[in-house]
C-alpha cells in the first residue's frame, strides 16, 4: 500500500502534530492508527509520551521534555517510510440500542419534517448505517462518528441547548454521536442510548477506541428502561463483534 | 482531615494531572499554576505530584483536625492562621484545631495550600484532580473533609523561601501552533502588536480574551488540543485552553503558550491585560 503523505508541524515545545491529507477517509484513519500503534510499541514507550489520533492527525506529546522539532520531525519521516504492514489490532463493531421514543427524540419530528421524511424513515436511515469512530474528544467518551447516510445530513441547531441529557443520540452535518454525559450541545437529538459510553470507575473508562465501528438498533422505551437499570447496576454488556482485519 | 467551614468561591483538589486518557477525551486537569505549586511542594519536601488545594479568588475557611505542616503559594490572599497574618512560601507547623482563613485578594488569582505529604483524597483514573464528571464533585463545599497523610517528626530543611514573583508579569511567551503558518499577516500582526483584556468568561477550561482580531473562514477537521493552545474563532476571538480544556477542537490553533505563560495566565482574572510574544 502506498502511504499517504504526511506533514509534520510544531505545536509548542512539548508536542508535534503529524497531519495526513485533509479528508475524512477510512484509508487515512487506518494508516494513522497503524502508525500510532508502531510508535507506541517501538518508539514512545516511556510514560512521558501520549498520542492522540483524530480524523487526519496524530498528536505526539511529551509532558516533561522540550522536543527538538527538527530532529523529531526527521525521525518521524524516517519511521513512517519504514513502516511495515503488521498484524492489525483487534477492532470491534459495537451494536448500541437506541430508544427513539419522542420523550428522548426531542428533534425527531423536526428532523423528519425538514428532511421530508417520516419518523420511521429517519430511524431506518440512522440504524441502517455503520459508523466509524474518527475521534474521541470534546467530552470524555464523546465519539465523532462518520458514515452518516447522506439523506440524514442536517445542519446543527441554530441555537444550541444549554442542557442535553446523558445518552442523547444526535446528528449534525456529516456526523453522528452520543452525549456521554449531560452537557450543552447544538446537535439534533433524535433518541437516547442508555449504555454508558464512559465510566470513570473502570480501568478502561471508555470501551470504544478510535477506529472502532458503531451500529445503532431500535428498542422500545420499556427495553430502554431495562437497559438503563442493567447499566446502573453494572451488568449491561454492549454487544460487540470483532471486525475481520 | 482538613474540614471546610466555609467553601469560598472555588476551591478544588488538584495534583500534577490525569495522564494517558486524552485519547478517550479526558482533559489533563491538574494545578493551573505549576510553578507556584512546585515551590510549595518542594518547601514541604513533598513529591512533585502531591495534591494541593487550588483556591480561586475568594478563599475558604478551613480547620485542621490533626497536626501537620503547611505552606501557601501563588496568589496573595491575606491569609491568616488563627487570626494571625501568615506569608506565602513559608512552612507553618499546624496543631489540631488551627483555623486557616483568607481575606482580600491582593495579587494574582489562585492560591495554593500544600500540607506535608499532600492531600490523600481518592484517585480517579490515576489522579486526585477534580474534574466533573470524572470526579463526583467539581469543587469543595461547606462541611467537606479532605484527608491528608500523617507525618511525624518532620524537620523542614528550609522554613522559608524568597520567590521571584511573576504575579505582575503580563507578557505571555508563545511558540507556533499547527495553524500558525496559515494565519494572515494582519492576524499575526494583531496578535503580537497589541494588548488583550482577559474576559470575564474565564475558568479552568479556557480563558477568553475580549478584543477580536481579523475574522476568518478557515475550515479544518477536528484535531488535538492541549493546555495553553490559543484557538482563533471564525469571529476573530482568541480562546486560550487551560488545564480542564477539551482534548480536541475544530478552530485553528494559532499559538501555544509556554509552560510558564500558562502559569502567568492562570493568575489573571477578568479585566487584566496581557500580551503575546513569540519566542
Amino acid at each position: 500500500m502506498n502511504s499517504p503523505k504526511i506533514n509534520i508541524k510544531p505545536f509548542g515545545v512539548h508536542s508535534v502534530l503529524i497531519e495526513w491529507p485533509n479528508e475524512v477517509s477510512e484509508i487515512i484513519l487506518e494508516k494513522i492508527l497503524h502508525f500510532e500503534r508502531f510508535l507506541t510499541k517501538e518508539v514512545f514507550t516511556n510514560k512521558e509520551w501520549e498520542l492522540v489520533p483524530s480524523y487526519n492527525s496524530l498528536l505526539i506529546i511529551n509532558r516533561t521534555k522540550q522536543l527538538d522539532f527538527q530532529k523529531l520531525s526527521s525521525d518521524i519521516h524516517k519511521w513512517y517510510l519504514q513502516l511495515k504492514e503488521s498484524p492489525k489490532p483487534d477492532r470491534y463493531l459495537w451494536r448500541l440500542p437506541v430508544s427513539y421514543d419522542l420523550e428522548f427524540g426531542l428533534d425527531l419530528e423536526e428532523v423528519a419534517s425538514q428532511l421530508h421524511k417520516t419518523k420511521e424513515e429517519i430511524i431506518a436511515l440512522h440504524t441502517g448505517a455503520t459508523y466509524t469512530v474518527f475521534g474521541i474528544g470534546f467530552l470524555p467518551g464523546f465519539m465523532y462518528l462518520g458514515g452518516i447516510d447522506k439523506k440524514l445530513e442536517m445542519p446543527r441547531k441554530a441555537t444550541p441547548r444549554s442542557r442535553v441529557v446523558k445518552g442523547a443520540v444526535g446528528i449534525a452535518g456529516k456526523q453522528a454521536g452520543i452525549y456521554p454525559q449531560e452537557s450543552p450541545g447544538g446537535w439534533n437529538i433524535i433518541g437516547n442510548c442508555a449504555v454508558p459510553i464512559f465510566d470513570a470507575s473502570k480501568e478502561n473508562p471508555c470501551f470504544v477506541s478510535v477506529g472502532d465501528k458503531i451500529e445503532f438498533y431500535k428498542i422500545s422505551k420499556a427495553e430502554h428502561d431495562l437497559c438503563k437499570i442493567e447499566a446502573e447496576v453494572g451488568i449491561y454488556k454492549p454487544e460487540k463483534i470483532k471486525i475481520d482485519a | 482531615m482538613l474540614k471546610v467551614l466555609k467553601a469560598g468561591f472555588y476551591t478544588t483538589i488538584q495534583d500534577a494531572g490525569r495522564f494517558h486518557y486524552r485519547n478517550k477525551g479526558v482533559p489533563v486537569s491538574g494545578v493551573m499554576d505549576e510553578i507556584s505549586v512546585f515551590k510549595v511542594n518542594s518547601l514541604l519536601e513533598n513529591e512533585e505530584s502531591a495534591a494541593v488545594l487550588e483556591i480561586t479568588m475568594t478563599g475558604p475557611t478551613l480547620i485542621f483536625e490533626k497536626e501537620t505542616y503547611m505552606a501557601l503559594g501563588g496568589a496573595k490572599m491575606s491569609a491568616t492562621l488563627n487570626n494571625l497574618p501568615i506569608q506565602n512560601y513559608k512552612v507553618y507547623m499546624i496543631n489540631k484545631g488551627d483555623i486557616l482563613s483568607f481575606g482580600r485578594l491582593e495579587k494574582g488569582f489562585r492560591s495554593y495550600l500544600a500540607v506535608k505529604g499532600g492531600f490523600t483524597s481518592k484517585q480517579v483514573l490515576g489522579s486526585r484532580s477534580f474534574y466533573q464528571p470524572i470526579t463526583k464533585y467539581n469543587r469543595l463545599t461547606d462541611n467537606d473533609a479532605v484527608p491528608f497523610a500523617v507525618q511525624e517528626d518532620f524537620q523542614p530543611k528550609i522554613s522559608e523561601i524568597k520567590v521571584a514573583s511573576f504575579l505582575d508579569d503580563s507578557v505571555l511567551e508563545v511558540n507556533k501552533a499547527p495553524e500558525f503558518d496559515i494565519l494572515t499577516d494582519k492576524q499575526l500582526e494583531e496578535i503580537f502588536s497589541r494588548t488583550f483584556t482577559v474576559a470575564h468568561e474565564n475558568n479552568r477550561m479556557a480563558y477568553q480574551l475580549s478584543e477580536t482580531i481579523q475574522a476568518h473562514t478557515i475550515s479544518m477537521l477536528t484535531s488535538a488540543t492541549i493546555p495553553g493552545t490559543v484557538q482563533l474563532t471564525p469571529a476573530g476571538k482568541l480562546i486560550v485552553l487551560m488545564k480542564d480544556g477539551q482534548t480536541t477542537g475544530g478552530y485553528p490553533r494559532a499559538v501555544q503558550l509556554t509552560d510558564r505563560a500558562i502559569c502567568i495566565l492562570a493568575q489573571k482574572k477578568g479585566g487584566d491585560i496581557i500580551s503575546f510574544k513569540l519566542v
